[in-house]
C-alpha cells in the first residue's frame, strides 16, 4: 500500500492574520519551511503559536493571508484537506478517544478502511505495523487509550499521524506532559525522523529547541519578532527575545531551615479514586521556612497527597501533624483555618470559580471573616479596595477586578490563586504544579513569590514534574514513587540524572 | 409454573416499546446528545402509526399493509423530529435538557391535539396481530414464551444485534462513538461532528417514532393521550442503566417489563393489597437499580450534553 502522499518541498505561510472576538491571535505572520527542515516555533502562552498551526491544519480559517505548498496556493477547509497534502498534527492535548482502542482511534481517520457496512480493521492493523517498522515506533493496537500512560499516548498520536500519511509533522508542545526519560527518547526519535520528514514543533523549553531544530521563529503577541538559524543563537538570546526582557529564573541560595518542623506526615495511607493505595506508608517532614520539592512522575500519589493534607480525601491511617496538631481527616474548612494555603493542580476547576469575578475569587476562603463581612452582608468597598491592591501587587493583567476569573489566561489565573493564598498569610503552602503550562515570565514571577514566602518563614511543599523548578527552589528534594518517598536529598546533591533514576523507581541510586 | 410462564410471555411484548426507544436514545447519547424529548417523539409516532390504518386503511383491499405504512410514517416523522431537535441543540446549541422537555411537551401535545381533530374519541384499530411461528410455537413452554408474539417483537429483538454491529463494527458507529466522547479529537481528524450528531438524532428519532407506533398498533391497538405513560423517560433511564450498550439495555428493558407484568399478574390474583403500590413497583425498581448500579466513566460518552464549538476552548 502507498504509505506516502506527494512530497512537500516547501511550505510558505504568507501574511496570515486571524482574529477572535476581542483578540488578534495572529498578526501578519509569514514563515517558510523547506524539505527536511525542523522549525521550532517558540513564544509565551497566548503568543498565537497554536492558533497559527490550527490555521495550517484547516481547523481555523484565516481572516487574511495564504498558504503555499510547493509554490501553489492551497485552501484548507478541514483537516481532511491538510491530510491530503500530507500534513499531520499532534495536538498538545492529545486527540484520542479514551474509551476506544488504539486501532479504533487510528481507524477513525483512516478513511480507506471505511467500507460501507464494515470497518476494515485488518487494513488498519497492517498500516500500523508498516509504520511501526519504518520508524521503530511500537504500539499495542488493542490497548484502550485510557489504559496508556501519557508517553504511550503520545506515541499513539505520532503513529496515528504517520498512518494517515503525514510527510510534514506539526507537534504542539510535544514534551509538556512527558517525564525526562520520555522526553529524551522523543527528541532522539524526532531527530531520526527529521531525515525523512519536515517538522514544525512548538515549545517553550529552550533545551529542546537547541537540540532538535534547524531554524527557529519567535512569536510574541501574535507577531513574528525573530527568525533565524538555531545554531547561531544561544538559549539565553532566544529566551530574551521570547519574553522581551532578560529572564533570570530565581534560585534558592539561602541557608537551610533551622526553625523546627511545621508539617509532619507520618505513615500516611490514602486510597486513590480507583480504590488502590495511592499513598502507602508515606512519611515526610517539612520545616518552617523550608521548601521541600516533591519530584516524581505524575500519578505516583502527588494528587492524593495534596488532597489528603487539605481535607479533600480520606486518610485511611497515619497522622498529619500541622504545627503540632493532627489534621488528618479534618474538613477543608478546619484545615484552612489552621493556616494551610493550597495552590491546587487544576487551576481552572479547583483553584477558582471560573464564572465568578476576580475579586470574588480573592475572598472565596474569607466570606465569613470580619474583614469582608458584617451581619451576613459583604463589605463591598473593602473587597474592592483589597482586590485592586492585590491586582497591582501581583501584576495580574486584566482590565479590572470585575472580569470573570475564567476569562483570564493561565498565568493570570495562577496569579489570582497565588494572591489569594499568600494574602491570607498562611503558615504553610502546598503548591501543586504551580507553573505547569505557564510561560517563562509568569513562572519567574511565581518562583520569586514562593521564595519570598520561604524567607518569611513559611514552609512550602512544592509538587512538580519540572526538575529544574524543583532543584532551583527547594532546600530538600523528596522523590515519590508509587506512593512512597524513595529518598530525601539536599538540593545540592539532586542532579537531574540522579532524580531521574529515583523517579523511575530505583532506590539505590548511588550504585548506578 | 403457569404463573411464571404467564408473566414472562406478557413481559416480553411489554419490553418492546422500551427496547426500541432506548436503542434509539442510545444512538443519540453515544453521539453526545441527551434527548429528553423521546416521550414526545413516541407520542407522535403512536398517533401517526394508528392514523394511517384508521383513515385510508379502512375498507381497503389489503388493510394489513396500512399498518406497516403506519409504522413507516411514524419512523419517518420521528426522524424529522430528531433532525428538528438537532437544529435546536446542535446548530443553535440550546441547553439539551430544556430543549428535550420542550420536545416532550410539543410531541405529546401535538399528538393529542391532532388526535382530537382527526379521530375525536376513543377508537380502536385492528392493528398488527400475533404471528406464531409455525412449528416452533408448538414447543411446550418455550413456544409460548418466545415464538408466539407480534411480528414487531421479533423485529425489535433483532434490532439488538444489529445496533451492536452498527455501533461497534461499522465506520459510522465508530464516528458516532468518537463525536460523543471526544468531539475535538474527531474534528481534528476530519470528521464533521455536527453532521454525525444529526445522523444519530435522525436514527434515534426514527426508533422513538417506531416505538410509539408499536404501542398504538401492536400493544394497545388504540390511541389515548396517556398511551406513552412515561416510557420515553424510562427509555432514557435504561440507557444509563445499560451503560450505552445494546445488550445491557435489552436486559434493562426486560427487567422493567417483567416487573410490570408481575404487578399486573399480582393484581389479577385478587389479593387484598392497594394496587397503587403495585403500579409503582416497576418505576421504583428503575430508581433503585439506577442508584446502585456501577457508574462507569470509562465506557460512556463523556461529551454527553455538551454542544460542540470548534473555536471555543474548554
Amino acid at each position: 500500500m502507498e504509505l506516502t502522499t506527494k512530497a512537500i518541498d516547501s511550505l510558505r505561510i504568507e501574511h496570515i492574520t486571524k482574529r477572535f472576538p476581542g483578540v488578534l491571535a495572529c498578526d501578519d505572520i509569514s514563515l517558510d519551511i523547506g524539505k527536511g527542515e525542523v522549525l521550532a516555533l517558540v513564544g509565551e502562552n497566548g503568543a498565537g503559536k497554536t492558533t497559527l498551526m490550527n490555521v495550517l491544519m484547516g481547523l481555523y480559517h484565516p481572516d487574511e493571508g495564504k498558504i503555499l505548498i510547493n509554490g501553489e496556493e492551497v485552501n484548507f477547509r478541514s483537516p481532511n484537506d491538510a491530510f491530503a497534502y500530507g500534513i499531520g498534527m499532534v495536538h498538545q492535548q492529545y486527540m484520542l478517544v479514551p474509551n476506544m482502542t488504539v486501532l479504533e482511534n487510528i481507524a477513525l481517520g483512516f478513511k480507506q478502511a471505511w467500507k460501507p457496512w464494515k470497518l476494515d480493521l485488518h487494513m488498519v492493523r497492517d498500516r500500523i505495523d508498516a509504520v511501526a517498522r519504518q520508524y521503530g515506533l511500537a504500539v499495542d493496537p488493542d490497548a484502550f487509550i485510557w489504559q496508556l500512560s501519557v508517553g504511550e499516548q503520545q506515541r499513539v498520536e505520532l503513529v496515528k499521524t504517520l498512518c494517515l500519511g503525514a510527510r510534514f509533522l506539526i507537534l504542539d508542545e510535544p514534551t509538556s506532559a512527558l517525564t525526562p526519560q520520555e522526553t529524551d527518547d522523543l527528541i532522539a526519535l524526532l531527530k531520526r525522523m527529521s531525515g525523512e520528514l519536515s517538522i514544525i514543533f512548538i515549545s517553550h523549553k529552550l533545551q529542546e529547541v537547541k537540540d532538535l531544530s534547524s531554524k527557529v521563529a519567535i512569536l510574541r503577541h501574535g507577531r513574528v519578532v525573530f527568525q533565524g538559524n538555531t545554531i547561531d543563537h544561544s538559549s539565553s538570546d532566544i529566551a530574551a527575545l521570547m519574553t522581551g526582557h532578560e529572564v533570570v529564573l530565581p534560585h534558592n541560595d539561602a541557608p537551610a531551615c533551622t526553625m523546627g518542623p511545621m508539617l509532619q506526615l507520618r505513615n500516611l495511607k490514602v486510597r486513590s479514586d480507583r480504590g488502590f493505595l495511592a499513598l502507602d506508608d508515606l512519611s515526610l517532614y517539612i520545616c518552617k521556612g523550608e521548601i521541600v520539592g516533591l519530584a516524581g512522575v505524575s500519578g505516583n500519589g502527588q494528587r492524593e497527597l495534596a488532597e489528603a493534607i487539605n481535607g479533600l480525601r480520606k486518610v485511611e491511617s497515619g497522622q498529619i501533624l500541622f504545627d503540632g496538631q493532627d489534621i488528618a481527616n479534618r474538613s477543608p474548612v478546619q484545615v484552612i483555618q489552621a493556616g494551610m494555603g493550597y495552590i491546587p493542580e487544576e487551576r481552572n476547576t479547583e483553584g477558582i470559580v471560573p464564572s465568578f469575578s476576580m475579586k470574588e475569587n480573592f475572598i472565596l476562603k474569607d466570606t465569613d471573616s470580619e474583614k469582608y463581612s458584617s451581619h451576613s452582608f459583604l463589605k463591598n468597598k473593602v473587597v474592592d479596595v483589597e482586590a485592586e491592591q492585590l491586582r497591582q501587587q501581583f501584576d495580574i493583567r486584566s482590565p479590572n477586578i470585575e472580569v470573570a476569573a475564567g476569562s483570564l489566561s493561565g498565568g493570570n489565573i495562577q496569579k489570582v490563586i497565588l494572591a489569594r493564598e499568600i494574602s491570607r498569610s498562611p503558615k504553610f503552602l502546598i503548591a501543586v504544579y504551580p507553573t505547569r503550562g505557564l510561560d517563562m515570565g509568569a513562572a519567574e514571577f511565581i518562583h520569586k513569590q514562593l521564595l519570598q514566602k520561604r524567607n518569611e518563614g513559611v514552609g512550602i511543599l512544592l509538587i512538580s514534574e519540572e526538575l529544574e523548578e524543583i532543584t532551583n527552589l527547594s532546600d530538600q528534594v523528596a522523590v515519590i514513587f508509587k506512593g512512597k518517598i524513595q529518598k530525601v536529598l539536599p538540593s545540592s546533591e539532586a542532579s537531574r540524572r540522579r532524580l531521574g533514576i529515583l523517579m523511575a523507581g530505583v532506590k539505590d541510586d548511588e550504585e548506578i | 409454573m403457569t404463573f411464571i410462564v404467564n408473566i414472562l410471555s406478557l413481559g416480553i411484548p411489554f419490553s418492546v416499546a422500551l427496547l426500541i426507544a432506548s436503542l434509539g436514545e442510545m444512538f443519540n447519547q453515544r453521539s453526545g446528545i441527551f434527548n429528553l424529548g423521546c416521550e414526545g417523539m413516541m407520542a407522535m409516532g403512536a398517533f401517526l402509526g394508528m392514523l394511517v390504518p384508521y383513515t385510508i386503511g379502512q375498507g381497503a383491499d389489503v388493510p394489513g399493509i396500512y399498518n406497516y405504512l403506519g409504522l413507516l410514517l411514524a419512523s419517518g416523522v420521528g426522524a424529522l423530529l430528531g433532525l428538528f431537535f438537532g437544529l435546536v441543540v446542535v446548530t443553535f446549541r440550546a441547553p439539551q435538557g430544556i430543549a428535550g422537555i420542550g420536545m416532550q411537551m410539543f410531541g405529546v401535545g401535538t399528538a393529542g391535539t391532532l388526535f382530537r381533530h382527526f379521530i375525536g374519541g376513543t377508537q380502536s384499530v385492528p392493528g398488527i396481530n400475533t404471528a406464531p411461528i409455525p412449528g416452533l410455537s408448538r414447543i411446550p413452554i418455550l413456544g409460548t414464551l418466545f415464538f408466539n408474539h407480534n411480528p414487531m417483537v421479533y423485529v425489535a429483538f433483532l434490532f439488538v444485534p444489529i445496533a451492536w454491529y452498527i455501533l461497534f463494527k461499522t465506520p459510522w458507529g465508530l464516528r458516532v462513538r468518537a463525536v460523543g466522547t471526544h468531539p475535538r479529537a474527531a474534528d481534528s481528524i476530519g470528521i464533521q461532528v455536527n453532521r454525525v450528531r444529526f445522523q444519530a438524532l435522525a436514527v434515534g428519532g426514527a426508533l422513538a417514532g417506531l416505538a410509539g407506533a408499536y404501542l398504538s398498533l401492536c400493544q394497545v391497538k388504540m390511541f389515548s393521550d396517556e398511551i406513552i405513560a412515561g416510557r420515553g423517560f424510562i427509555a432514557v433511564a435504561l440507557v444509563y442503566f445499560g451503560h450505552w450498550h445494546p445488550v445491557k439495555i435489552m436486559a434493562g428493558a426486560l427487567l422493567f417489563a417483567l416487573a410490570q407484568a408481575l404487578q399486573l399478574a399480582i393484581q389479577g390474583l385478587g389479593i387484598d393489597f392497594p394496587y397503587e403500590f403495585l403500579v409503582m413497583l416497576p418505576y421504583a425498581l428503575v430508581i433503585v437499580v439506577l442508584a446502585f448500579s456501577r457508574k462507569s466513566q470509562k465506557t460512556g460518552p463523556s461529551a454527553l450534553g455538551k454542544p460542540f464549538n470548534r473555536e471555543i476552548r474548554t
